[in-house]
């Protein structure tokens, strides 16, 4: 094994921090997935009939689609839908009325995770819902927002609370027919974050939905709606963690945006799913169906750092319906170990003059292998649409994958469309070089990626660059002393 | 401060460093001198604590042991190499590079890191010395960089981090008269009672700015020869084959 090599292997070879279990009483369905289970939830949540037929509809088109789509470059052992509990609720889920009336537990799983649902937040200006197996247990400073209209609460109080605007837009941008994934998320989906925001408001903080999977077998299925109405602006973060378990857990989400009329919407995610153990034994399967759709002289802005999951398969994209309306997508995918990500977005030109921009930073390390696949499509009356594609990828060692999969579908002779790619791999010399300016192998590892991925981060909320950065250092952590 | 006794090194079984002693006094200025496959990059490499290299002898550093340390152990005991070819490090920028490894090497020696203030005071002044401007440092590390421009950011970093022994390896390589001049003035304001400069050179042109207190001749990887100024100016004349024909111990 070369020095290079030895180097890496340390540095990388790191250990899951927010691995640990709470001790949460939580209610469970029984394994398992059929209609009764689907009726189970559905009862659950108390859910008007419209909510109940949309879920049957949706099992029955997940029943005709058979399989997983199998056109990702991952391998995994086959899912057994059957062993899977559907539905899992911490017990005590009493109607909040102050933080001080949330089981201990929930609050100190949140403070273990850096998460204060309280005054840091206020200081930090974000809003937090935050969401344990399936259910959304506190949504902070709903009051404040309520003033200007704006509506964020779990998604489940906005079946009962605002059911028209949920049942108006509940599919209108991913169908429950789009795949195999959305099809079982809107068939089993438990729980997410709704927000609405009215005609010409600009939301005043960050709006922030915080996941963890706790319960074990449990898969997840949340399920998030933002309808941004005209002129409206709002900001919108979302993290996620899970215990450390030596079997696969489920995730498969749903995150739909509907952009009014020059309504701006920015969606910052930070994936911190445990990715499983060094030699690929469990770790989350993260399958996410993540949409946008862009109306006239709007914008959607996907910003996601994606260090978690055994597997990660997810294209966050923007229909950009709209003239003049804009779609970014600005990604870091790191992947360590045995991870696997297929990762990318779509940019479909509908509209005149639609622009795109994507920028994304795959990092590969140990022998993960990182996939960008994207599509810009341009459709034929999409006169003077402009794409730009960067996708850059990083190698930390000679072991690890990093692939590219680029798609043009250009149908209009006006589309201005650029695709930049590059490859290249951290240098014993960059680290030596760094070591001799007095920074151990760790930092001048986490240096240079960090580098790697400022584009990116740029676009990231103040505080959230500065967690994906530690973020990143992390999940390269290892014992060099 | 720096005592080298009996240096011998390789690489691959390839023998390149044959028993090379040098010692330097604090606040002294030494030239090694040098052809091409005498062995001048592998010194500079070895004293660094570069990986990959087979060393034997003694090598102390300020009066300790140095030859187990690691590369940042030595930096951060205040052993500087100014590299020949300077590094990129893309989307760092060269401001927030130093500030980490400022802040690492006062960590190491148990001192309290320096806010954004000072630092940005500290840098300041230094990026003057080398007549940088603050939109240099802002740049990433060395990218897109000129070769005048790298080895200005190598002195300025030299300047920041306040080492007590600089090691210059072929600094002059690739500049042209006016970098030269900026960088050896640089170089001169930092010469001091408490900090020694070991520069690696091909040429003598460098030396008519950076004026040694000694001279050392590098041949088949041992100092073959050592004297005053003066020697590098008898090298600039007759050249390295003088030293081939007439082949004397130091």
């Amino acid at each position: 094994m070369s020095e290079d090599q030895k180097i890496l292997d340390k540095v990388t070879q790191s250990e899951y921090k927010w691995g640990f279990e709470s001790n949460i009483e939580s209610e469970t369905a029984p394994k398992g997935l059929n209609e009764d289970i689907i009726r189970f939830i559905s009862e659950k949540k108390n859910e008007p009939a419209w909510l109940l037929e949309f879920r049957l509809k949706s099992f029955k088109a997940w029943q005709k689609m058979k399989s997983e789509p199998a056109w990702a470059n991952i391998r995994y052992t086959p899912i057994d839908y059957q062993d899977i509990i559907y539905y899992a609720a911490p017990r005590k889920r009493p109607q909040l009325n102050s933080l001080d009336e949330l089981d201990p537990e929930i609050k100190s799983t949140f403070d273990k995770l850096g998460i204060s649902l309280e005054e840091q937040n206020r200081l930090a200006n974000v809003a937090v819902d935050a969401v344990i197996d399936s259910v959304s247990v506190k949504t902070t400073f709903r009051d404040e927002l309520k003033k200007q209209g704006i509506i964020f609460c779990a998604f489940s109080e906005a079946v009962q609370e605002h059911p028209d605007l949920v049942r108006k837009y509940l599919g209108s941008v991913v169908p429950y027919t789009d795949n195999f994934f959305a099809a079982l998320n809107s068939a089993v989906f438990s729980d997410g974050s709704f927000c609405y925001i009215p005609k010409g408001v600009r939301c005043p903080m960050e709006l922030s939905t915080y996941f963890r999977i706790n319960a074990a077998g449990t898969g997840q299925f949340e399920r998030t709606l933002i309808v941004a109405d005209e002129a409206s602006q709002v900001s919108y973060l979302e993290g996620c963690t899970a215990p450390m378990r030596d079997t696969n857990q489920l995730h498969a989400a749903v995150v739909e945006i509907y952009a009014h009329d020059r309504a701006q919407v920015k969606y910052s995610t930070v994936q911190n799913w445990y990715p499983g153990d060094k030699h690929g034994k469990g770790g989350i399967f993260n399958f996410v169906t993540k949409r946008g759709l862009a109306l006239r002289a709007s914008k959607i802005s996907w910003t996601q750092v994606e260090t978690g999951s055994a597997i990660t398969w997810k294209y966050p994209s923007v229909i950009l319906k709209g003239d003049d309306s804009v779609g970014e997508f600005y990604s870091v995918a790191l992947t360590n170990n045995m991870q696997q990500a297929d990762t990318g977005t779509k940019m479909i030109h509908l509209g005149r003059n639609t622009k795109s921009t994507i920028i994304s930073k795959g990092i590969s390390a140990g022998k993960s292998n990182n996939s960008y696949r994207g599509l810009v499509r341009v459709s034929k009356q999409a006169e003077q649409a402009r794409n730009f594609s960067q996708c850059d990828s990083l190698l930390l060692g000679d072991r690890c994958g990093a692939h590219t999969f680029p798609y043009l579908e250009i149908h209009n002779p006006s589309a201005r469309v650029e695709h930049e790619a590059t490859t290249s791999k951290v240098g014993e010399d960059q680290i030596f070089y760094c070591n001799q300016r007095g920074l151990s192998t760790e930092d001048a590892i986490g240096l240079i990626v960090n580098g790697f991925c400022k584009e990116v981060f740029n676009e990231l909320p103040m505080e959230f660059a500065v967690e994906a950065q530690k973020l990143l250092a992390v999940s390269l952590e290892g014992s060099v002393g | 401060m720096l005592d080298i006794q009996n240096l011998v090194a390789g690489v691959e079984g390839k023998q390149i460093l044959n028993g090379l002693s040098l010692r330097v006094k604090p606040g002294e200025v030494h030239a090694i001198m040098g052809p091409n496959g005498s062995g001048k990059s592998t010194l500079a490499g070895v004293l660094a604590g570069k990986e990959g290299y087979e060393v034997s002898g003694s090598l102390m550093f300020d009066g300790k042991d140095m030859a187990e340390w690691s590369p940042e152990e030595r930096a951060q005991a205040g052993l500087f190499l100014a590299f020949q070819y300077p590094v990129e490090i893309p989307g760092v920028s060269t401001a927030n590079f130093l500030k980490e490894a400022l802040n690492a090497i006062r960590k190491a020696r148990g001192e309290e890191p320096v806010d954004s203030k000072q630092f940005l005071q500290l840098m300041k002044s230094k990026l003057a010395l080398v007549e940088m401007d603050k939109e240099m440092a802002r740049r990433s590390v060395n990218e897109g960089f000129s070769g005048g421009e790298k080895k200005r950011n190598e002195i300025f970093q030299m300047a920041m981090l306040e080492p007590k022994l600089c090691v210059m390896d072929e600094t002059d390589s690739g500049l042209d008269i006016d970098a030269l001049k900026i960088v050896a003035r640089g170089v001169n304001s930092l010469r001091g009672e408490q900090r020694s400069f070991v520069i690696i050179t091909h040429y003598q042109r460098l030396l008519d700015y950076i004026v040694p207190d000694h001279v050392h001749v590098l041949y088949d990887g041992r100092i073959v020869k050592s004297g005053g100024k003066e020697l590098a100016l008898e090298l600039e004349e007759k050249g390295y084959d003088w030293i081939r024909d007439d082949k004397q111990p130091a």
